[in-house]
């Protein structure tokens, strides 16, 4: 049975629940089931975020499994690396420049890793890497808050059986209605991005 | 039909509106907040927040026997505290409908424990559903306000944080209205004195006979018949996992938890070479099982700790040999990854009273809130946490025991309890310290919502979960008026008062209550820019580390003499509380510039 499997990890206040129902919803635009799953509670408190995303003809767990993910979007660098062993060999690991330094880093001898350090961890599972100036870009575009919307952009190119239609047309419900137009750039020029591995 | 991707919470919520609920009541918590808010959004209905989860099932009773569906939600350990609630509504059964939520946690994403609340049903002899995802959420919720009348019974829906926080598509449905049902005075039902309680047992262990004879042909339990060398019965999250790892087997998918079937499980038992149980925490359908005498196996294969995933079942049947090992082997975690345990927000007011506490070297006897994170570094300034409610009585105890000498110098203790918390279960242990004149010290640190479970409003803020007007009520006078001698109250921020306060608190002879009025940044606002690192004043220290500040980090500027990193300030996190300010020795911070307000 044919199932997708979605990694969506970042930091609370990152919009990570947002990215991961957007991405839940373009499975069902597409009739086929879906299902999400994610802990709240304490992820207000600048705690780690996951979510997970399943797409299938008929999905039973919510959860996906070791190794099993066709697809990571690390909205941050640690927490990208951190659920790298979710990913499937082969499958494709979108991750953000983002850093967030957690408090923890203050007190410790630890460093806040460099991006290299992920996605050289990355590389012995797959080759399919996009490392993406994700809030940079935003910014540019005059709006931190499509940063996700970028990452999902890119993630629709590397999903080239799903129309990008559908991927629109669920972004475009769910952002407040002054903020389609950035949005919908954010989503293009994220497409861009993912076509280059 | 209109299809849309609801949480197994909010499938919940729309199967009791749907189903003609028109009162619901709950206290928050993880992870069945979310179904009493969206409750609050339909048409037509009554909702609140109860003071706690016994006050929340009373209030869902009341408005049962009044005649109206009620609903009434809670965490697993909510239930504890509603507990016996729940005794005496099985004895005198409802009128309308009463359906309970008890939404369990297993793996404790939230919690102090991972107790299965299965055992309630049959400890309180109550038919209890058990939904698997979001469509079964929702058709049991409204089979359960059938059953509810038809049974004369409070019914539960158990859910587990897997079921409440996944989303799944579910078909919608139009509401049924139900015209109030008739009240009418019945004491020998409504009045648990021990003559009519004697009456009402054997009522309840004749329904629950009769429950037992509904299960073994309900839909909700079914059979689906595959490859019959291996049987599994499995319910609720379990079972998702269950028909992913053994696609082809036979399944006795069990939806409603309790009572079990007889017939029904013989028959499948009967059907298949080898028996096994799939459930999530205690052996509570393997037990059943065994009881009639069937071979069956469960715990001995799968853990009885901790939560399930594909990964922990699959594992399991591997190790067991009921799989054939799949050599997959899945890369290790990324090691050395800097940790992100959660964190006081940056300006939280808690802060500003654990920072004097860890000064004063009492023993903290601390309760459930976001103050409970004060017990990891840096702050580590908590001792005991239990229950909800339990530090005034826990630290009342611990007064009278003496405490004894801690090296060599008397030391002493406080109670912390939150405003939510104080009003859940603190009042009676209050109550209890005044009357027997317990010398305890209680802090109580009013930031004037529930935070942890997502900022809702209680007693202490007045705010009520549909904006109906209520009223706040004010902490220090309630501690006035039960009879407490030495009351302040401070704010927080002012470290001088506060320090001040508890100090004169742990002198006062009788019991002593101060109430820090504790910022909560999702409710108010501090009135500075962010702060700023003087470079040239900070030489890398590292006190204002150790207040725990997530806008307080290292800077890439090195100090040359000491060789430390100094401190920098994230503008973009900072909320100008000056905590920073009030703990730097070298005045190498800089107020924030004050913020005109246009009112």
């Amino acid at each position: 049975m044919s199932m997708t499997n979605f990694l969506v990890t970042g930091v609370g206040g990152q919009g990570t629940l947002l990215a991961a129902d957007i991405i839940a919803q373009v499975g069902l635009a597409q009739g086929l089931d879906a299902k999400k799953s994610e802990v709240h509670g304490m992820a207000q408190r600048g705690g780690v975020v996951v979510s997970h995303v399943r797409w299938g003809e008929k999905v039973h767990s919510p959860l996906i499994a070791l190794g099993t993910a066709d697809f990571l979007i690390g909205q941050e660098v640690v927490e990208g690396g951190r659920f790298l062993h979710y990913l499937k060999p082969g499958g494709v690991l979108l991750l953000s420049s983002e850093t967030l330094p957690p408090p923890s880093l203050t007190l410790s001898k630890m460093e806040y890793p460099p991006a290299q350090k992920v996605i050289d961890a990355a590389r012995q599972i797959t080759d399919r890497i996009i490392f993406i100036a994700a809030p940079k870009l935003a910014e540019e575009l005059g709006n931190r808050r499509v940063a996700n919307t970028i990452l999902l952009g890119a993630l629709s190119a590397q999903m080239p059986d799903v129309d990008p239609k559908f991927w629109l047309d669920v972004i475009v419900r769910r952002v407040p209605q002054k903020a389609v137009e950035v949005n919908r750039k954010a989503f293009e020029l994220g497409r861009k991005m993912g076509q280059e591995i | 039909m209109e299809k849309a991707l609801l949480s197994g919470n909010e499938a919940i919520a729309r199967g009791a509106w749907e189903a003609g609920a028109e009162v619901a009541a709950a206290y928050p918590g993880t992870p069945s907040t979310e179904i009493l808010q969206a409750f609050a959004t339909f048409d037509d209905v009554y909702a609140e927040w109860s003071a706690n989860e016994k006050v929340a099932l009373d209030v869902a009773v009341g408005a049962a026997y009044a005649g109206k569906r009620a609903l009434a939600a809670m965490k697993h350990v909510g239930l504890n505290v509603a507990s016996e609630v729940l005794f005496y509504s099985s004895y005198t059964g409802i009128n309308a409908g009463l359906v309970i939520v008890t939404a369990d946690d297993p793996g404790m994403h939230s919690s102090q424990n991972e107790q299965d609340n299965r055992n309630y049903a049959r400890f309180a002899k109550v038919p209890m559903l058990e939904p698997s995802d979001s469509q079964e959420a929702k058709d049991f919720t409204i089979l359960a306000y059938e059953l509810s009348e038809e049974y004369d019974t409070p019914v539960m829906i158990r859910s587990t944080t897997r079921v409440s926080h996944a989303k799944s598509l579910v078909a919608l449905g139009e509401r049924t209205v139900h015209p109030q049902r008739k009240y009418e005075r019945n004491p020998a039902k409504y009045v648990m004195i021990p003559s009519n309680a004697r009456g009402r047992h054997p009522v309840i262990e004749e329904r629950i006979r009769k429950l037992r004879e509904w299960a073994e042909t309900a839909e909700i339990n079914r059979i689906v018949w595959g490859d019959r060398k291996l049987g599994i019965i499995s319910a609720g999250a379990a079972y998702n996992y269950a028909r992913e790892v053994f696609p082809n087997a036979s399944f006795l998918k069990l939806g409603m938890a309790w009572p079990l079937p007889e017939r029904l499980i013989r028959e499948f038992a009967a059907g298949v070479e080898q028996l096994i149980v799939v459930e999530e925490l205690d052996p509570f359908i393997e037990d059943w099982v065994r009881r009639l005498g069937i071979q069956v196996r469960g715990k001995d294969i799968f853990p009885m700790v901790g939560e399930f995933t594909l990964d922990v079942v699959r594992e399991s049947a591997e190790k067991a040999g009921l799989l054939p090992p799949s050599g997959r082997k899945p890369a290790p975690p990324l090691a050395d990854l800097p940790p992100r345990p959660p964190v006081m927000c940056a300006g939280c007011g808690h802060r500003d009273v654990f920072w004097i506490l860890r000064k004063l070297k009492v023993v903290v006897n601390s309760d459930i809130g976001c103050y409970s994170l004060a017990v990891l570094p840096p702050l580590d300034t908590t001792d005991t946490i239990g229950c909800m409610g339990a530090s005034i009585g826990v630290a009342s105890g611990m007064t009278i025991a003496g405490l004894g000498k801690f090296r060599g110098r008397p030391r002493r203790n406080v109670a912390v309890i939150g405003d939510s918390t104080f009003f859940h279960t603190g009042l009676p242990a209050l109550a209890s310290a005044v009357y027997n004149q317990t010398p305890v010290t209680v802090i109580v640190l009013d930031n004037r919502n529930t935070g942890m479970t997502g900022h809702q409003g209680n007693p202490a803020s007045g705010d009520t979960l549909q904006g109906r007007p209520g009223k706040r009520i004010d902490i220090a006078e309630v501690a006035r008026a039960m009879g407490v001698e030495y009351v302040a109250t401070v704010e927080s921020r002012d470290w001088p008062a506060l320090e001040k306060a508890i100090r004169e608190a742990l002198d006062f002879p009788g019991p002593a209550v101060v109430v820090s009025h504790d910022i909560c940044v999702f409710r108010e606002h501090y009135t500075r820019e962010p702060y700023r690192i003087i470079e040239d004043a900070c030489n890398g220290c590292t006190l204002c580390f150790r207040i725990g500040c997530p806008a307080i980090m290292k800077s890439k500027v090195i100090d040359v003499e000491s060789g430390r990193p100094k401190a920098y300030i994230d503008p973009a996190q900072c909320v100008g509380c000056g905590q920073c300010y009030d703990v730097c020795a070298r005045q190498a911070i800089e107020p924030g510039a004050p913020i005109e307000f246009n009112l």
